[in-house]
């Protein structure tokens, strides 16, 4: 199981890799394994508001389902077009191919409450 | 033998093979079982498609022996055990007074005066308690007999071909529900052909200091056949979509085997009394409270254990299993709705533009917003020989 340094965290499981005032976002190596396969996965459309910690999406695998919960506040500006088709890009690989939307920040300021690798990787111990 | 600690679940002698598979692990029933080894759908698809090795030691095996036994099983079971020939097997129920479902059992009949009942690993301890308690009074004796048994199964098409070269015994001989002494790999067994996956397989009822051997001389002989160790998480959709009931999702203390469309395993015409009869003889009678139904998801929200069925907009039922089906690629779900509802609902044929037509649209309220569902009948996948 992967944590990478470069990212931020949250912790419902999300990961966090900001560029700018665009915040990437994906689910962790971690969250993937305790799904299981994903069959399925909704995101909120580019043009949606969402807000942090609030529920923006579903995660559906086999045997169960999850709440995506937006990590930062902001707008959708893109969702991954290949995950509709091929949602098990999510567990071979939850940190690239698998990334699930685009948010791009307000402009007053960087995302607060995020973790670190780190503070993440203690969170499941 | 030391008592179990109720805070730390229980292993099977298998542990440290699915240590070494590298094996996702969870809790279940008190006993720690492997959930997946890798993917649970390619373990699913391999059992379709070739064959899977289970570990299933979490069973619960009770003994009932003596010159009593048929009798005390026709008094404690709803089947009519007397009736089953040594070397074969019956699916049956035990049940309360009331009819209501205690667990469903696999019962072997391994001699004239020896039956051996497989329990689910949750229930065996009701239903040692229950079998004791019935057979008082019968010239039998019961005992647990699950430490001293390891259950390994091996299900698939490919399974008779990989089995059949280790075994001692040729697998023609060997019946659907039916079982023998045999070795495998050089290790005495029970040999069964049964299984919960809706295709051809085998369970292997074994010492536990001989699983791990059994476990790896099947592994290594399927293993150019495809042959893949699978779950807990493959086990349950495979048993989906063959249509068998889940103790704890389809069948409960509240339902009787009528609710549950296996009435045909109470033998109401089996002579003398057993528990239940007198509600279950009701029960045969009535109209039943409930019909469990298949259902199909419309979209790719998953309708799962607990959400309700809508028909019309109103809820009349609620899903007790449901899963994405690796084999059709959709949502499946089994439920129970009212019997208004499955009669106008249809069985998937004319029946359902008819339901659409009078009651409106069947759907599944998935967390608060209803998804269309199509209700077709049991079971969602025959496999193609059977």
């Amino acid at each position: 199981m992967t944590v990478p340094e470069n990212l931020s965290y949250t912790a419902e499981h999300e990961w966090v890799a900001i560029d700018g005032t665009v915040a990437s976002v994906g689910i962790t190596d971690y969250a993937q394994q305790a799904l299981g396969d994903v069959v399925y996965v909704s995101v909120p459309a580019a043009g949606a508001a969402v807000t942090a910690g609030e529920p923006c999406g579903e995660v559906e695998s086999t045997k169960s389902v999850s709440d995506l919960y937006a990590p930062v506040d902001g707008e959708v500006i893109e969702t991954n077009p290949d995950i509709d088709d091929d949602p098990g890009l999510v567990n071979t690989d939850p940190y690239g191919a698998g990334w699930l939307l685009r948010i791009q920040l307000p402009d007053d300021g960087d995302p607060a409450g995020l973790l670190s690798a780190e503070e993440y990787q203690a969170t499941l111990s | 033998m030391t008592t179990p600690d109720p805070a730390k679940p229980r292993e099977t002698p298998l542990r440290g093979v699915h240590d070494r598979l590298g094996a996702s692990m969870t809790e279940f029933a008190g006993w720690l079982m492997p959930l997946r080894y890798r993917s649970e759908t390619a373990e699913h698809q391999a059992v379709r498609s070739a064959a899977g090795l289970f570990d299933l030691s979490h069973m619960g095996e009770i003994s009932v022996r003596g010159p009593g036994a048929a009798a005390a099983l026709d008094y404690a079971l709803v089947g009519e055990l007397s009736a089953v020939p040594p070397g074969r097997a019956r699916y049956t129920m035990i049940c309360a007074a009331d009819g209501g479902i205690l667990d469903d059992l696999i019962v072997y009949r391994l001699a004239a005066e020896e039956f051996l009942v497989v329990a689910n690993a949750a229930n065996t301890g009701v239903v040692l308690a229950a079998l004791t308690e019935r057979a008082a009074g019968h010239d039998a004796e019961v005992t647990d007999q699950t430490d001293g048994y390891a259950l390994i199964a091996i299900q698939g098409p490919a399974a008779a071909g990989i089995l059949g070269p280790l075994a001692s015994v040729p697998l023609d001989g060997v019946r659907y529900y039916a079982s023998q002494p045999a070795t495998v790999a050089g290790r005495d067994i029970l040999l069964a052909r049964t299984g919960y996956t809706g295709e051809d397989g085998f369970e292997l009822f074994t010492s536990p200091p001989d699983a791990e051997h059994i476990w790896s001389a099947l592994a290594e002989a399927g293993a150019g056949a495809g042959l893949v160790p699978a779950g807990l998480a493959a086990r349950d959709t495979l048993r989906l979509e063959a249509g068998m009931p889940l103790y704890g999702n389809e069948l409960g203390p509240a339902i009787t085997p009528f609710d549950a469309g296996l009435g045909r395993v109470v033998k109401l015409g089996k002579p003398g009394d057993f528990v239940g009869r007198d509600a279950l003889a009701a029960a045969a009678q009535a109209t039943p409270r409930r019909v469990l139904v298949g259902l199909l998801g419309g979209t790719r929200r998953v309708p799962r254990h607990g959400y309700p069925v809508l028909w019309d907009g109103q809820r009349r039922g609620e899903v007790t299993s449901g899963a994405p089906s690796p084999t059709l690629g959709v949502p499946i779900a089994m439920a129970y709705v009212e019997p208004e509802v499955a009669a106008a609902a249809g069985n998937g044929d004319a029946g359902q533009s008819d339901a659409n037509a009078a009651g409106g649209p069947l759907e599944v309220d998935v967390r608060g917003r209803a998804e269309p569902a199509q209700m077709i009948p049991l079971p969602f996948y025959r496999r193609s020989d059977s």
